[in-house]
């Protein structure tokens, strides 16, 4: 697998420092959701903004954050993972179209 | 490779939870699982959205929620999201004991959460908002308890798969085993993203 070299010592050094590349990048968009996260909170908190800016605003942070979980703490951005991108997308194509039914045609 | 082999930091794959051909069934299963829960949280927010402003006679979200509260479980759960990459961090760096450790933390901080939803729930049934009392309050405790039952079943399964292999010791048949997990509590910080934003966010807004 990760043998590219014949020295595995070599290997070893190599995915150590990728490894703790890839974990600054997990620093940083931990630092990322903190962020939003407060963000959305003070939208709500200060109650300075009419709820037709705030709603939409607090879900597309909620969307840029869920996008940050996949790709980088999921490690959805890696190769090989065609088939996990199948399912989940197929999951949120439903639960759109769900969510969408319920909010507009049911119990109305 | 042999799943049980003793292996060493050299002879660790790059990929530890996708090198034997369970490991690959495990890995593709669990995200064909994760679509299901994707459709399942669906069902539940849907409701949630139809009915949330059916409280009748019973407190109204704008009544009930807080924002400390709400906040104060968003950030641990997000931490615990972070003390559960440093887990994987340290699995494919081939350092059992620090990967451990890691798991700890998250167990910690999931309990933690659990604890203030209890206390969340407890309140809110002091104040009259009950699953029975309202079409609201069925859909909030439908959705926001079953996002609790799954941090519960989470923390069972963190704690077994770390009693479990404590002596064992990191080898490619656990390795697997602990990505997944890392993999569903990463999925239960999704989902609480969304319960945060459009139960209590939205509920206070109104």
């Amino acid at each position: 697998m990760a043998n590219n070299t014949n020295n595995t010592n070599v290997d070893l050094a190599y995915r150590r420092r990728k490894s703790a590349e890839e974990m600054k990048q997990h620093v940083i968009s931990f630092a990322l959701m903190i962020f939003l996260t407060i963000i959305a909170f003070i939208a709500v908190g200060s109650e300075q903004f009419s709820p037709w800016f705030v709603v939409p605003f607090i879900l597309l942070l909620a969307v840029i954050q869920v996008i940050l979980q996949l790709y980088y703490f999921m490690h959805m951005n890696h190769k090989g993972h065609e088939a996990p991108k199948m399912f989940l997308f197929s999951g949120i194509l439903i639960a759109a179209v769900t969510v969408l039914c319920f909010t507009t045609i049911i119990w109305w | 490779m042999h799943a049980e082999e003793k292996l060493t930091a050299e002879t660790f794959p790059a990929e530890p939870e996708k090198a034997t051909l369970e490991g690959k069934n495990k890995f593709i299963g669990f995200w064909l699982f994760l679509g299901g829960e994707t459709v399942l949280f669906a069902s539940l927010f849907a409701t949630y959205l139809a009915l949330n402003k059916s409280n009748g006679t019973g407190p109204s979200s704008q009544d009930l929620f807080e924002i400390p509260l709400a906040f104060t479980m968003t950030m641990i759960l997000l931490t615990s999201s972070l003390t559960s990459v440093y887990a994987m961090y340290h699995m494919k760096n081939f350092n059992f004991k620090k990967m451990q450790l890691w798991l700890g933390l998250t167990v910690l901080l999931g309990a933690a959460f659990l604890g203030l939803e209890i206390y969340e729930f407890k309140h809110y049934v002091h104040l009259g908002h009950t699953i029975t009392g309202s079409a609201f309050g069925s859909a909030f405790y439908l959705l926001v308890g079953t996002h609790g039952a799954h941090v519960l079943f989470g923390l069972c399964w963190a704690l077994t798969i770390m009693i479990r292999n404590a002596n064992r010791g990191l080898d490619l048949y656990n390795a697997p085993k602990f990505y997944v997990f890392s993999l569903y509590w990463h999925f239960i910080d999704v989902v609480w993203v969304f319960i945060f934003t459009v139960v209590y966010l939205m509920g206070m807004v109104g």
